[in-house]
């Protein structure tokens, strides 16, 4: 295994298992007269101990949803979520709040997501307020505060200012540093990066990396920026209105989709290198359905290409790469193949038909 | 769906081409409660038509404020103290109100980053489309509406007759930014400059709206400003740069020559953080520090406080941009050991 990859992240070895979870909202009614919103319809997901899941998919597919229920904020309306063999939903009182504690999060807005009449130090050492029994003493919790500083780059005297002093990737790692105040499990990293500047980006990709190596933390990281989440994740789960249409070990979904939704984010993102760029782009028409009236069969098939009667009459299937006629490649740290896998009923060959094959003059 | 050939950029900028916009040596200052600071200092730059001359930088670091000094319509807070803009040759630059109003729509136009707040919310969008016709062109209401179906089939809305009178909010966001993209080249403007126009988009829709951006561009010959902080973008769309930073130009050139061998230090620090082709899980290599505040820019190069080659020279003298290759400009004293070294690290002085 790599030595600059994480501690061994083991997808088998399940910190989170989120089965079949489905989340309907009540919202004004459509033109078709319907008023149910199924943000989450039956997603199902695991994130193994010191794995970094990403999570893509466009604005309104429910990524954040997602992470919301994962945070004990919405309550699926089905399915469930298993944490270490436990249900969450089913704890109360003292085994709830040892479950909050596992599990903390990380926004987009570095600069709304910290309480501007609070120090940083106070932002930082809160979650204690709620945990007491975690830092008994106040000496405890001001080593503590200094040692989270230093964890994330910050200076103990850095403590005592303010957020407006902070620049927005300094308040990126407050905001680390308050994650990881209670010790968690799992951080869902919420767009982490995307309200960075790029020179500053840089800086806090690789400070979640050093921690996660340093503290074996899983992340569950939520981005729409895919050259990040391939730098980042060992693997991914790409969502389109409500359902995972496809999983599989990052480097696998990137180079050889299944999917032609995921085809079609690779195709679309932009590329600094000339040479990895596609000869052709594939460029959607349309855009995402109100998923208050989601497309009969499959979801994406107004907007796909390959898209037949089929895709309109019946749900589609589960298909492997190795339905597909292809090879899972291994996944580096255990040396075994992890499951590559979409629901479509027409899943793509090969990079080719991916719209992937790079530019002949490019190359 | 639909496959569309990449486009090709023009190592050959501005060749044989005519120059719609020239700015050169724009100052424009800022009035603050702790005094006036120089929000952007000695900026220069030129646009040719049909191609796309994108402006990059972090946030900050003056790019906006170039292209709203350039469209006059800098806030009241701001203003231009000195430099030249000529567009088409007329100097813009202490132009009078009136005179601005007029090549307001007709000589460029300009499309914001997010489409709901640019859009009033109270007006259908075909009347807003319409307003330029009626304006400059003294359209009746019907002939306006009539204008804004056509506009709005043009840049790709389905069923433009039923649409026209819905509002803003009705339309989502690629379509928002369809019709201010509309309403920016109603009249046939020979300079579009477009400030982050897909930023709050989703990749593919990205996509479409890049492609009806090129497909505009190449059909009115325009010249397009593409304000960006997405060096990815640039690299696709754009056929020249011009890299910003704290107020000033870093870097100037062909995307072929700037991206391939970056002479100013902070160009090379931004292509080198991106995350492409790196290991996974490996250290990006990232620019130490941010930005300065605009009251805070040092005397001296402004990058100095980030840069691994500052030495005295940097402190004293701010570097002038000069020629490093025919066409590509920077503003670094030690230009020609950063585009000759592999790293950073071996152009230190």
């Amino acid at each position: 295994m790599n030595t600059t990859l994480k501690h061994g992240p083991d997808p088998e070895d399940a910190a989170l298992r989120v089965t079949e979870v489905t989340k309907t909202f009540q919202v004004g009614r459509s033109a078709s007269g319907n008023n149910r919103l199924r943000a989450l319809d039956g997603v199902s997901l695991t994130i193994g101990r010191g794995e970094t899941l990403g999570l893509v998919g466009e604005s309104g597919c429910g990524k954040s949803t997602l992470a919301r229920t994962l945070m004990l904020l919405e309550k699926p309306d089905s399915g469930t979520v298993d944490f270490e063999g436990r249900d969450p939903f089913a704890l109360r009182g003292k085994d709830l709040l040892s479950w909050r504690r596992r599990v903390q999060m990380v926004f987009q807005d570095p600069f709304a997501s910290l309480n501007a009449r609070m120090t940083a130090g106070q932002i930082i050492a809160e979650p204690w307020a709620t945990h007491r029994g975690l830092y008994k003493t106040s000496r405890e919790r001001e080593a503590r505060l200094n040692e989270l500083l230093q964890l994330v780059g910050l200076r103990p005297s850095d403590a005592r200012k303010s957020p407006q002093e902070f620049s927005g990737g300094q308040r990126q790692r407050i905001g680390i540093a308050r994650a990881l105040a209670l010790n968690p499990d799992l951080i869902i990293l919420d767009e982490p990066v995307s309200a960075l500047d790029l020179s500053v980006q840089a800086q806090v990709l690789n400070l979640l990396n050093d921690l996660q190596q340093k503290l074996g933390v899983s992340y569950l990281f939520i981005s729409h920026d895919l050259s990040v989440v391939r730098h980042v994740t060992d693997r991914v789960a790409v969502m389109y209105l409500g359902r995972v249409i496809e999983t599989g070990d990052t480097e696998d979904v990137f180079e050889r989709p299944l999917h032609p939704y995921t085809a079609s984010l690779m195709s679309a993102s932009p590329r600094l290198d000339p040479a990895a760029r596609p000869a052709e782009r594939i460029v959607l028409r349309g855009e995402l359905p109100s998923p208050v009236d989601p497309p009969s069969g499959c979801r994406f098939r107004t907007r796909c290409w390959k898209a037949q009667d089929i895709c309109a009459e019946q749900a589609p299937p589960r298909v492997t790469a190795a339905d597909a006629g292809r090879v899972a490649l291994p996944l580096p740290s255990i040396g075994e193949p992890t499951l590559h896998a979409a629901e479509c009923h027409f899943p793509l060959a090969d990079r080719a038909e991916a719209g992937l094959a790079a530019s002949a003059t490019g190359a | 769906m639909t496959m569309t050939a990449l486009p090709h950029t023009d190592s050959t900028t501005g060749k044989g081409r005519q120059a719609v916009l020239d700015v050169e040596g724009l100052d424009v200052d800022i009035r603050t409660p702790q005094g006036t600071v120089r929000a952007v200092s000695d900026a220069g730059f030129t646009a040719y038509a049909g191609q796309t001359m994108a402006l990059l930088g972090e946030s900050g670091c003056g790019k906006s404020m170039t292209a709203k000094a350039v469209a006059g319509l800098l806030d009241p807070i701001a203003h231009i103290a000195g430099g030249t803009i000529r567009l088409n040759g007329r100097e813009l630059a202490g132009l009078a109100e009136r005179d601005r109003l007029k090549i307001a729509g007709t000589e460029l136009g300009i499309v914001f980053q997010d489409a709901l707040t640019a859009l009033n919310p109270v007006y259908p969008v075909g009347v807003q489309i319409g307003e330029s016709f009626r304006i400059h062109r003294g359209m009746n209401r019907k002939r306006a509406r009539a204008e804004a179906i056509a506009l709005m089939g043009r840049v790709g809305i389905p069923e433009p007759e039923s649409r026209v009178d819905a509002y803003p909010h009705q339309f989502s966001g690629g379509m928002r930014q369809r019709i201010l993209i509309a309403m920016a080249v109603a009249l046939g403007p020979r300079l579009l400059i477009a400030d982050e126009p897909t930023t709050a988009l989703d990749v593919t829709v990205q996509a479409q709206i890049m492609e009806l951006l090129r497909r505009l561009r190449t059909e009115e010959d325009m010249a397009v400003v593409l304000i960006t902080h997405d060096l990815a973008v640039v690299a696709e769309e754009a056929d020249a740069v011009t890299v910003m930073y704290a107020g000033t130009v870093a870097e100037t050139g062909s995307v072929d020559q700037v991206f391939a061998r970056p002479a100013h230090p902070y160009t090379r620090g931004l292509l080198d953080s991106v995350p492409v082709n790196a290991e996974r899980g490996s250290q990006l290599s990232s620019i130490a520090g941010s930005p300065p505040e605009l009251k805070d820019i040092p005397a001296g190069c402004v990058y100095q406080d980030r840069c691994p080659l500052a030495s005295a020279i940097c402190r004293v003298e701010r570097p002038a941009l000069r020629e490093v290759a025919p066409g590509q400009h920077a503003a670094c004293h030690f230009a020609d050991q950063v585009q000759d070294s592999t790293t950073l690290q071996e152009a230190r002085p």
